[in-house]
């Protein structure tokens, strides 16, 4: 294996490794939101991006709409548009392996793929692929294990499962506030869900929350 | 929710997603590289994630409600202040929860 190959194929497993064992947080956040542990599995299986599955059993937990679940869960998925379109000139592929390079597009086989960058265009694509794969892999792993231990605990309170699931969103947004900026943004979002519960049904707070992205993302800083 | 509801949220979830991903991948560059939309774009994980992490853990419905889970939150606060990894995060939060929540 030539040094470039090493190296890329343990930044992808490492990260695939960590990132697939947050799927345990997920598994235990669905069952405890009442979906079923075949139901929690087809959604690590089929939506296969993270974020938005958490947004999607967060808002079915706090009482929300259906449709109020589905627009939050496709307002966080369409980042990885963006991501797709960096990475189809990157892999160039056609037919199954093209609808399959789109469903393993997710932050984490994006984000190795660049990082793989000063080690050439194989070293990225082979990024791509071991990440998503592996991560697809660990995530789905993972989410059965979550989901089955959450349906053995019972009363989600009292084991402490209802704020392991805020605290897993905690964790999740908490590396990606790298400036003053960011954190600007998440305590304005937080203080404008906060003030805007009592006056909207459950769960909508959350999708209206992204008003505050686009206000302050609306011009150049 | 009823459960058949449930099975709606699972797979129109999926297939917008899904869907996503494969317009990603075949719409040209120039459609979606607008600045703007780009820094929204950039914003909104964090907008609703935070979010998430008050209707989660201080909403009950449409109240605004400080029980265990506060202190299971503030836990976890102090967790990433001292670079905890995630899962210490998030077992910390549970378990100081679920000691409050016993002690009511």
């Amino acid at each position: 294996m030539s040094g470039f190959a090493k190296n890329t194929v343990r930044d992808s497993l490492s990260v695939a490794l960590t990132v697939g064992a947050y799927g345990v947080a997920f598994g235990a956040a669905s069952v405890a939101a009442g979906f079923s542990v075949l139901q929690s599995c087809l959604f690590s299986l089929l939506t296969f991006t993270g974020a938005s599955q958490f947004a999607a059993v967060g808002v079915v937990a706090s009482g929300g709409a259906p449709l109020s679940a589905i627009a939050a869960a496709t307002m966080l998925g369409t980042r990885n548009a963006l991501y797709g379109i960096q990475m189809a000139p990157l892999l160039r592929v056609r037919g199954l392996r093209r609808v399959t390079a789109a469903h393993l597009t997710i932050d984490e086989s994006t984000g190795v793929a660049l990082s793989q960058a000063p080690r050439g265009t194989a070293a990225m694509r082979l990024g791509f692929w071991l990440t998503g794969v592996g991560v697809f892999t660990f995530w789905n792993l993972f989410t059965l294990l979550g989901a089955l231990g959450a349906q053995a605990l019972g009363d989600p309170a009292s084991w402490g499962l209802d704020a392991a699931v805020p605290a897993a969103f905690l964790g999740l947004v908490w590396p990606r506030l790298e400036n003053n900026f960011l954190r600007l943004v998440a305590v304005s979002s937080m203080a404008f869900a906060l003030v805007i519960t009592p006056w909207l049904p459950a769960g909508l707070p959350i999708i209206a929350s992204a008003l505050v992205a686009a206000a302050m993302g609306w011009r150049p800083r | 929710m009823n459960p058949s509801m449930l099975w709606v949220v699972l797979l129109a979830t999926s297939t917008l997603c899904f869907a996503i991903k494969i317009v990603g991948h075949s719409v040209p560059e120039r459609w979606l590289a607008h600045p703007r939309l780009q820094r929204i774009n950039a914003l909104v994980p964090i907008s609703l994630l935070s979010a998430l992490v008050v209707a989660q853990g201080l909403v009950v419905h449409t109240h605004v409600e400080f029980d265990h889970r506060l202190a299971g939150l503030a836990v976890a606060l102090a967790a990433l202040f001292a670079r905890a990894p995630f899962p210490v995060v998030v077992l910390a939060a549970a378990f100081t929860s679920a000691v409050v929540y016993h002690l009511h």
